[in-house]
């Protein structure tokens, strides 16, 4: 009865409430969520001692600076900071530009040997690469590419087939005509690829970026074997990992360090936020 | 001259008229643009990823300490050695165990949050968005670093925190304790890509066709009806394919593992990729056959894993042409 005297009153009201609490425990939630960056930034102001002395409080008794400037000049991490942006940027450029290549050509044309090339390319989408770093790290070695930068950006650069395959079913899917009216403008094949099918894909050049930025940024055990011998070409995981069997008790200068090494990444992700979590759902759009 | 080239490249196959007259060499020739194309990717293929993949197959029929040049070929004795290593199954068991329990958690926790998320009129949905995906794009080894420092005994914040509140009498040592330290790191990897699950739920979420729950709604459904009747057998495929999903990510916990625990202690968090690391890079007898073959036989695990999830793509394209 009293429903159906007053039904829009008694539903609102109701889902009202419940929203209020939803959105209080999602609160709590994402507090808890992120409290671990919070303490590692207040951990980075703070000193070590203070770190395990003031407990739950997140606010240092003075604001240590110099934690900062320990991480970036004497621990080295500038340079860090370098190769990685290097490492990534690199990487980023080299696989939007092969994948897009071959993905044209794969999901374009008919050719010779066609099948063959993506069957080989297919079966090794789910070898997991971890476990062929050896020999990876030993060819490397052979062409000269260990302990330069060149060599984990080739690496990392390498193989992406989910791209390639990202790219050949978006120039399958691009009208025929379209080509066609630039082929009679006399464009020639680079010119068609360039001109016309490259801008059409930034769709996907979106996704692939984000995808590769990702990996390439986050990597470690990549870096890690290809640095053995030269801590300066450390990236920031590799860094910050040697950090703590180098320096046992700098706590604070560690999350220093840490802490730097995360802004960029955030920095990225909030311009970036769109085409990161469209990139990902991707995956399961196909 | 171009254009006759484009077009019956185009066209699909080589030229319908003349074939025969048509040498392999001249057809090769006449498609040199795409071979151009394709022979950046194929370089660093053949360099990286098959190269490896094939030689390592090789080098696990080796007794080889990967410095020497004295390999020896063994057959499959490395195989045989794998298979007996109660070490080794240790590993494999706490590499299942992890994907076992992480990725129910993992995909039902992500489902019920992206539901309440997909909600239109939910304030501060962005916010808390980008809150739970903060950790996704961090880097895992910052994050095994940072951990051991939030998880630490002495001054680590979680254990001020239930200290403080009286919730244990005497400091827990989250990641150094046998019976703990590997539910903690899955835990941690729980809190690491949970993001990424809801992502791929909220993608999900967002096909389901507005018109169906318009409809539910003038036919006058609760909500509960709407959930069983329309969201759930939309979603179910999809969930298949972000469970297959998820459990091939829990097989690539190396940088966590490693900068969390290095394996320890007694071995009780040693996944799979750490211990062919650690005969590989890391014991006083680096053993590059044996980590090898460690590798492949893991590696067709995987991939078993793997063609599940072609499986499931299939199954989902084959679902979705029918709708």
């Amino acid at each position: 009865m009293r429903q159906r005297l007053l039904p829009g009153f008694v539903s609102e009201w109701k889902w009202d409430l419940r929203r209020i609490i939803t959105v209080l425990i999602l609160l709590v939630v994402c507090l808890v969520w992120v409290y671990p960056f919070l303490w590692m930034v207040s951990a980075s102001l703070k000193t070590s001692r203070e770190i395990f002395a003031s407990g739950l409080n997140l606010v240092p008794s003075e604001w240590r600076w110099e934690n900062y400037e320990r991480a970036w000049v004497q621990a080295n991490f500038s340079r860090y900071m370098i190769n990685t942006v290097v490492i990534t940027v690199a990487t980023v450029a080299l696989v939007v530009f092969h994948t897009s290549l071959s993905g044209y050509v794969l999901g374009r044309f008919k050719f010779i040997g066609q099948r063959f090339i993506l069957g080989l390319l297919v079966a090794t989408v789910f070898v997991p690469l971890g476990y062929t770093i050896i020999p990876t790290v030993q060819i490397a070695g052979a062409l000269g590419l260990l302990n330069t930068l060149l060599g984990p950006i080739l690496v990392l650069s390498s193989g992406h087939v989910i791209h390639i395959l990202l790219f050949a079913a978006f120039f399958r899917s691009v009208p025929k005509e379209l080509e066609e009216a630039a082929v009679l403008d006399g464009a020639n094949f680079l010119q068609v690829y360039w001109r016309v099918m490259l801008p059409l894909s930034r769709p996907v050049i979106a996704t692939v970026s984000v995808l590769t930025f990702l990996q390439a940024w986050n990597n470690f055990l990549v870096p890690l074997v290809f640095t053995f011998s030269r801590p300066d070409l450390r990236t920031l995981s590799v860094g910050l990992f040697a950090f703590i069997g180098e320096n046992e008790i700098d706590w604070s200068g560690m999350a220093a360090a840490a802490t730097l090494s995360l802004i960029p990444i955030v920095l990225v992700f909030f311009f970036a936020q769109r085409q990161f979590v469209e990139g990902l759902a991707g995956a399961v759009k196909q | 001259m171009s254009t006759v080239r484009m077009q019956d490249s185009y066209s699909g196959m080589t030229p319908a008229l003349p074939p025969a007259s048509r040498s392999v060499l001249r057809q090769l020739w006449h498609d040199r643009w795409i071979y151009l194309f394709l022979a950046p990717s194929l370089l660093l293929f053949v360099l990286f990823v098959l190269y490896p993949v094939v030689s390592s197959l090789y080098f696990s029929l080796l007794d080889w300490n990967g410095f020497t040049s004295n390999a020896r070929f063994i057959g499959l004795d490395n195989y045989i050695e794998v298979a007996n290593d109660p070490l080794f199954w240790n590993a494999f068991n706490n590499t299942i165990l992890f994907m076992v329990i992480t990725v129910p958690i993992r995909v039902s926790l992500a489902l019920i949050v992206a539901i309440i998320l997909n909600d239109p009129r939910l304030p501060f949905a962005n916010l808390f968005r980008t809150a739970l995906f903060l950790p996704v794009i961090t880097t895992t080894a910052i994050i095994g670093v940072v951990m051991t420092f939030v998880f630490d005994p002495v001054g680590g914040p979680v254990n001020r925190f239930l200290l403080e509140t009286g919730l244990v009498d005497r400091p827990i040592n989250f990641l150094g304790q046998a019976n703990s330290a590997l539910y903690t790191a899955m835990g941690i990897h729980i809190w690491k890509w949970f993001g990424v699950t809801l992502v791929y739920w909220l993608a999900a979420l967002q096909t389901v066709p507005k018109e169906l729950y318009e409809a539910a709604q003038v036919d006058g459904a609760n909500p509960r009806q709407v959930f069983r009747y329309i969201t759930v057998p939309v979603l179910l495929p999809f969930g298949l394919l972000i469970l297959v999903i998820t459990a091939l990510d829990t097989l690539r916990v190396f940088d966590l593992i490693l900068t969390l625990t290095g394996g320890g202690p007694f071995l009780r968090t040693e996944v799979v990729e750490v211990y062919i690391y650690r005969w590989a890079f890391n014991s006083s007898i680096p053993r590059l056959g044996y980590a090898s073959a460690a590798a492949v036989f893991f590696g067709l695990a995987t991939l078993a894993l793997a063609a599940m999830q072609g499986v499931v793509v299939a199954y989902l394209r084959r679902k979705r042409n029918e709708l």
